[in-house]
């Protein structure tokens, strides 16, 4: 088995991809996804950490963000089809009315 | 043995990744993202969480992709014409996010870590995490079903067609 440093480096590479994924990006549900990798790369360190402290807590952590993510995910998805049919679109770069 | 799948496997997450933040075609970006989180469960695997590898599965990669499939499709999203930011502004974001992974990787490569490997353990077996969640996190286990009925009636309220919506859309 690796050292958890490469777990370590792994999850960082991930959770950067995902950052910048949220950057470049303009449709709301790549962005969506982008959050669902960077909270992915979290999991991955969380589960590295328990098994290398050989503790369960840090898996059962794990378990606990899934089930926010799911409900986060049913939330999210329902506003950017809230937001399409204002819209017409899901780029999130038309929604700056709070600019002007 | 185990080191050399899992250096194979983050290769192809880290490979995966790029592709879905990449693609054009949102439904690639998707079907990307699935095969990233398959890896991950393979991940899991490795270090023997095997409850984590199947709910990973069963959540992530079935329930949830899915439902992000499902919307791309209901939407009429599966086509190249979404509106590209522009290159330097999308230079600026990798910039950024690479002097993320920078700061991130420079904080462990000051630290003397140990370098000895991950020991092989039976916490993740389905026995031993029940038995964690059913006794001593039980009280967030219960609060969790609120959050997911909370969820599911803020996402049907918010979905929901409102009343003289309907004409508006129909002009």
């Amino acid at each position: 088995m690796p050292p958890i440093d490469h777990y370590i480096w792994l999850s960082s590479i991930l959770f950067s991809i995902g950052v910048i994924g949220v950057l470049i990006r303009r449709n709301g549900i790549v962005l969506l996804m982008c959050v669902e990798l960077m909270l992915n790369a979290v999991n991955l360190l969380f589960t590295a950490f328990a098994t290398n402290f050989q503790d369960s807590a840090g898996q059962v952590f794990v378990f606990f963000i899934m089930v926010v993510a799911a409900a986060e995910v049913a939330v999210g998805l329902a506003i950017l089809v809230m937001i399409y049919r204002n819209t017409k679109s899901v780029d999130i770069s038309l929604l700056d009315k709070l600019k002007q | 043995m185990l080191s050399y799948i899992f250096y194979i496997l983050s290769g192809l997450t880290i490979l995966t990744a790029i592709m879905m933040i990449a693609a054009r075609n949102p439904v690639h970006s998707v079907l990307y993202l699935i095969i990233t989180f398959f890896l991950i469960s393979g991940q899991y695997l490795l270090m023997n969480a095997q409850f984590l590898f199947v709910v990973n599965i069963i959540v992530y990669a079935g329930a949830i992709m899915v439902l992000f499939l499902f919307v791309l499709m209901l939407l009429n999203l599966n086509k190249e014409t979404e509106p590209q930011k522009s290159m330097k502004t999308k230079l600026a974001g990798v910039i950024s996010g690479g002097l993320l992974l920078v700061n991130l990787l420079g904080a462990l490569v000051k630290s003397n870590s140990s370098t000895e490997s991950l020991p092989i353990t039976d916490v993740g077996l389905v026995k031993n995490l029940g038995m964690v969640l059913f006794t001593d996190f039980v009280v967030p286990f219960e609060i969790s079903s609120i959050l997911f009925l909370a969820a599911m009636v803020g996402a049907v309220l918010v979905g929901k067609r409102h009343k003289g919506e309907m004409e508006a859309i129909s002009e």
